[in-house]
């Protein structure tokens, strides 16, 4: 915590205590936190949902919300204590000293203002330019320091004119606008595909280096902390548990929350899943499937989205097909499709011999035990006026099965959760529990395949590692057969035998983990291996789009 | 792939934590709207005062000693005071024991608008939210007709219909009610069905019976049941203006807008005989819409 | 644009055609027949109308001819805005609609005006004011604002302006002075509703994360709130407000009979009291139409508000 730096620190938080006030009394966020950031220097603020990072952050910049106790310890900018300043001196440091870059870009910018002007506020609330026209022109130019294409062009758009990405560089925009020589970003690429989230950190990167100025990283993502920043600090339950080089806190980490962390972090180069036996049969086969949405455009007329471009695969009695893809590329459309949620426009999806796409719908109903899905959301997946056991019950009790609370007991125990959970209500158990009920729930009526349309992606890495390891015991303990629907390589390469690759709508790459991994043949498949942080380097540095 | 699930599970597991402290169970409920209760003196209130009103509905004879009905033209328009607490109006008429019985055709009248438009407006958003296709576009053309009149304008055609009594009154208010609760209705209905724990269901192999019971109607019914009880003082307002204007029951029966109608002609003369009852419409929406917001925020008890 | 325009009129003119046809059909409905419940007026017996003098009425008002022959002659007079002549007066209904337009519009118009102006100060201030205390009271104030019945306003601020204090003329229409207190009478509730609604908007706008980049570019509290939230949370409001219009002018039957203005509203209160239909189905038809045109604005000026918003012909 105390490690010696030759210059003194451009920020310096010293023991930073926060609480929040709640109905049921304060409840600490931050209790000791402490951490230094050099000039130029760019350092690592990792830790789980909870862990009170993000707070650490919005102290620093004096933007904790509205009942928040008022904050103990220091934050000091170049010497200078931030803590109990008048709010109308940090005005002045905030956008002008302190650039924040947020985590949500879509969200973070006014959705009713072009974002030309989002820029120039900085510039005119600071006084930094003389008159509208010149803040203005001041502001084109940031856009176009920001990576943005056709600035002037871009500076008359408004925020939901602009994909995620863009968003997120006009925000770099606007927080590097008074030439700041802090910047604070809060999980500035989360909701960002992984392709888009390497350019925008390499831009990050480049911008601080070349202005030295000071970054703040504040992440969950222990892999893009160590590979982007020269220090960690590592926070858990509050207080900041570890500091140091990136390298030696990755590489030999001194506290056990740390080693939990770095143990848990999925990788790239851990052995796949076991593959299913080669003699197998086929379970379920996927021909040519297509679907098509039709939407009517404000304009007239009609755009049709081919959101599911014939795709086909195989997958064998207890195989695990993992099927990967950014956002928009049709990968939860299919598992509506799988899951006959929603019908195919074209193709057949053949279950055990038996065609899904053409069977009345009371075949369909029985049919259903056979497939289960998984969703993201496990808050939203069960209903909040059912208990845990009401819950995992209710496909037993719309295919008439006896003996209902022995069986609900046992699924408890299959996806090891306590008996006594069974009374819970959903709203009382944690993310990682509420996922473990909908996975009961699931397995209830014995199927023989499972739908998980990313199923761990809301959840924290160390909860997310616990739930893949429980998918990988029941699908050998039971020989089940996944259809595994994710973005994150990583996570797929440890549930799954077989990959997917999907963009836009199509089946870019198909075949075993191994060898996809190991040797992508399709562009696309590469450029995603390489954006994975941490992972190997196969495509050389390209230019940002 | 940091979306509103995450930030929803956090909340959820910083008021959950361990033992349970953030229980939704009825007893918890229920528990917890009592404690809500305490805590606040307007809410304690307008409580207390729908007691109150509730004790006038049972028995009236219990609070008001004197007859509504009872004329004393030789004691016309007396100010209050310790024998007449509200005052009398020109025939002799005490006040407080018109109040009394008038608060009583009120609230009664209001539950039975917001129960007929409740009772119709679920049946036909139900339907049109859950079976959707022709029948959905049907039900939803016709409300949107019906929205297009005031609601007010739309009551006083209906009474104009139906005949003019308090009864009627309350009909053709709860008439007007309809297209709003329908609307809503719907719009949950819709909701319900597009969630992830109905797909789970219908993936689970339940039945669109079985949906419907366990899944839309205990997940609808809150905030519906939250709309009606918002809608009582509206309900309220709108008959007694009804009533205001003439169109409830006939004149010696004591209706608070009638009433304060009647008073007019003695503005300069004689202030409690508009004042009191004007004051018992504005005391009964008050408290009921109060109690209403403190449900819409912690949630039904029963 | 102007597609939508005329997409959304033939929309509004089937709304109209429905309200009418409706309104047609009931008439029909109704046990009983419209000749005896207008001879007997409120309370009187079905037994006391005399034969002879219904025949004769309901031949005088065309009701003795088929009824899809009746409806056919509605629906076309009512498309050349002929409503036909009142059961009560007979006089044309077209000639005495326009004679009570005038001073309900000018009541209309002032309430609506008081409504945005006050409503959304009332939002603002209860939002904004630096002690808790007093933007709950601003919040209460709005709160009971909507719990008082507003006949009964009216009747308080007679006696408290007119016969009180005499600032005010108590009764009649032309002037301003005039104008004054029924306007606010009838905008009270709307005031409230208005203010209810746009805080809590602004309420929650405030807490969105643009809000928050704002203040990390050092913009202050107020900035934030007026430059950011306030656009934001307008639409729920201005929704609201479309929709409020119709009620303003229908709450006019209550607010001319308090302060004994001449208009739609007195006008109304006598066709109710008289069972004139024709009457009656001109006022729906009135309030239908200006619903159409209000809330066809209303969408008109969406965009300009929040770019996000496309007009769809649908």
């Amino acid at each position: 915590m105390n490690e010696p730096t030759v210059s003194p620190p451009l920020l310096a938080v010293r023991d930073l205590r926060v609480s929040y006030r709640t109905r049921a009394g304060t409840v600490p966020a931050v209790r000791g936190a402490s951490l230094t950031v050099a000039a130029g220097e760019t350092v690592a603020l990792v830790g789980e949902s909870g862990s009170g990072k993000s707070s650490v952050g919005l102290a620093v910049l004096g933007l904790l919300p509205d009942g928040t106790e008022p904050v103990s310890g220091s934050v000091e900018l170049d010497g200078r204590n931030l803590v109990g300043l008048p709010e109308r001196a940090l005005r002045g440091v905030r956008g002008r000293e302190i650039g924040f870059v947020p985590q949500d870009p879509k969200a973070s910018l006014n959705p009713v203002q072009r974002v030309g002007a989002q820029v120039a506020e900085v510039l005119r609330i600071h006084g930094l330019e003389r008159g509208r026209a010149a803040a203005a022109r001041r502001a084109r130019e940031l856009l176009g320091e920001a990576g943005l294409p056709e600035p002037d062009r871009v500076a008359e758009r408004f925020p939901h004119e602009l994909s995620g990405g863009m968003c997120q560089r006009v925000l770099i925009a606007i927080a590097l606008a008074g030439r700041p020589r802090l910047l604070i970003a809060d999980e500035p690429t989360s909701a960002l595909d992984v392709t888009v989230q390497r350019h925008l950190l390499d831009h990050l990167a480049d911008v601080t280096r070349r202005a030295g100025t000071g970054l703040l990283l504040i992440t969950h993502d222990l892999a893009v902390a160590t590979e982007r920043a020269e220090r960690v600090a590592v926070m858990s339950d509050g207080r900041v548990v570890e500091t140091g080089p990136s390298a030696d806190v990755i590489g030999a980490p001194s506290h056990p929350y740390t080693r939990e962390l770095v143990a848990a972090a999925p990788s790239l180069t851990a052995p796949p899943a076991t593959p299913a036996a080669p003699d197998a049969e086929p379970l379920l086969t996927v021909e040519n499937v297509r679907r098509v949405f039709r939407t009517r455009l404000p304009q007239g007329g009609r755009q049709v989205t081919t959101a599911v471009d014939g795709v086909s695969f195989t997958l064998p009695r207890g195989g695990s097909l993992g099927v990967v893809g950014e956002s928009g590329s049709g990968k939860s459309t299919l598992a509506q499709l799988l899951l006959r949620l929603d019908r195919p426009d074209a193709g057949r999806i053949v279950l055990d011999g038996v065609d899904l796409t053409s069977v009345p719908a009371g075949r369909l109903r029985r049919l259903r035990r056979h497939v289960q899905p998984v969703f993201q959301d496990s808050y939203g997946s069960l209903d909040h006026t059912f208990t845990v056991a009401e819950a995992i019950a209710e496909p037993l009790r719309a295919f008439g099965v006896p003996g209902r609370a022995r069986r609900v007991a046992d699924l408890l125990d299959l996806v090891r959760l306590p008996a006594a959970a069974g009374a819970r209500r959903p709203t009382e158990l944690s993310g990682g529990q509420r996922q473990r009920v909908c996975i009961a729930r699931a397995l209830a009526l014995t199927p023989r395949l499972l739908v998980l349309d990313e199923p761990v992606s809301a959840l924290d890495v160390s909860v997310q590692a616990r739930i893949l390891t429980l998918l990988a015991e029941l699908r050998e303990e039971l020989g089940l057969a996944y259809v595994f629907i994710s973005h994150d390589l990583a996570v797929v390469r440890q549930v799954c035998d077989r990959v997917l690759v999907m963009r836009r709508g199509r089946a870019v790459e198909q075949g075993a983990v191994a060898d996809v991994f190991s040797g992508p043949r399709h562009p696309y498949t590469q450029e995603l291996l390489a954006a994975v942080p941490g992972g190997p380097r196969t495509v050389s540095e390209g230019a940002s789009p | 792939m940091v979306t509103e699930t995450e930030v929803a599970g956090e909340a959820t597991s910083t008021s959950g934590t361990g033992t349970g402290t953030g229980t939704v169970s009825k007893t918890g409920a229920a528990r917890g709207w009592a404690r809500r209760v305490g805590r606040r003196p307007g809410l304690l209130l307008a409580v207390l005062y729908l007691v109150l009103v509730l004790g006038w509905t049972v028995a009236p004879g219990l609070f008001a000693g004197q007859d509504p009905l009872f004329t004393d033209p030789a004691s016309g328009l007396v100010p209050p005071g310790a024998e007449h607490w509200f005052g009398t109006d020109n025939l002799g008429r005490d006040i407080y024991a018109r109040v009394v019985h008038g608060t009583r055709v009120s609230l009664v009248a209001g539950l039975l608008a917001v129960g007929l438009a409740l009772a119709v407006g679920v049946l036909l958003g139900t339907l049109a939210g859950y079976l959707g296709g022709w029948l959905d576009q049907l039900l939803m053309r016709v409300v949107e007709v019906l929205v297009v009149i005031p609601g007010l304008l739309l009551s006083l055609a209906v009474v104009s219909i139906l005949g003019f009594g308090t009864t009627n009154v309350a009909i053709a208010v709860g008439i007007a009610g309809i297209p709003n609760f329908a609307r809503v209705v719907r719009a949950e209905v819709l909701r319900i069905r597009g969630s992830a724990y109905v797909r789970a269901a219908v993936a689970g192999g339940s039945r669109t019976p079985a949906i419907l019971r366990r899944h839309v109607l205990p997940n609808a019914s809150p905030p519906v049941l939250v709309l009606a009880a918002l809608d009582v003082g509206g309900a309220v307002l709108s008959i007694s203006a009804l009533s205001f204007l003439g169109y409830g029951a006939a004149p010696p029966a004591p209706e608070l807008g009638a009433m304060v109608s009647a008073g007019r002609d003695y503005l300069t003369t004689a202030w409690w005989v508009t004042t009191f009852p004007g004051l018992a419409i504005a005391l009964v929406v008050l408290a009921t819409s109060r109690v209403a917001r403190a449900l819409e925020r912690t949630g039904v008890p029963s | 644009m102007i597609r939508y325009v005329l997409v959304r009129l033939g929309n509004g003119l089937f709304v109209l055609w429905a309200a009418l046809t409706v309104s047609f059909l009931v008439l029909h409905l109704v046990p009983g027949d419209p000749v005896s419940v207008m001879l007997r007026g409120n309370g009187g017996e079905a037994s006391s109308v005399d034969p002879a003098a219904a025949d004769a009425l309901r031949a005088e008002l065309g009701l003795d001819r088929p009824v899809h022959e009746q409806y056919l002659d509605f629906v076309w007079r009512a498309a050349r805005l002929d409503f036909g002549t009142s059961f009560t007066t007979g006089d044309e209904v077209r000639a005495v609609l326009g004679r009570s337009l005038g001073p309900t519009l000018e009541l209309a118009a002032a309430a609506l005006l008081l409504t945005l102006v006050l409503g959304v100060a009332a939002a603002v201030a209860g939002t904004l004011l630096p002690k808790a205390p007093l933007r709950s009271a601003v919040l209460s104030a709005t709160v009971v604002g909507n719990a008082v019945p507003s006949f009964w306003t009216g009747i308080v601020l007679l006696q408290v302006f007119s016969f009180g204090l005499g600032w005010f003329p108590a009764y009649g229409a032309g002037d301003l002075g005039q104008l004054v207190l029924p306007a606010f009478a009838l905008a009270l509730p709307g005031i409230g509703t208005l203010a209810q609604v746009l805080s809590r908007s602004l309420r929650t706008a405030l807490a969105d994360p643009y809000v928050r980049t704002a203040r990390a570019k050092g913009a202050s509290r107020l900035r934030a709130t007026t430059a950011h939230a306030l656009r934001n949370a307008a639409i729920p409001a201005m929704t609201l407000f479309g929709l409020m219009v119709g009620g303003i002018v229908a709450g006019a039957v209550i607010t001319e009979t308090v302060f004994s203005r001449p208009g739609l509203g007195t006008l109304t209160a006598n066709a109710i009291g008289g069972h004139d239909f024709p009457v009656i189905r001109a006022l729906v038809f009135l309030a239908g139409a200006l619903y159409v045109l209000v809330n066809l604005a209303v969408d008109l000026v969406y965009p300009k508000v929040d770019p996000r918003i496309v007009l769809r012909a649908a």
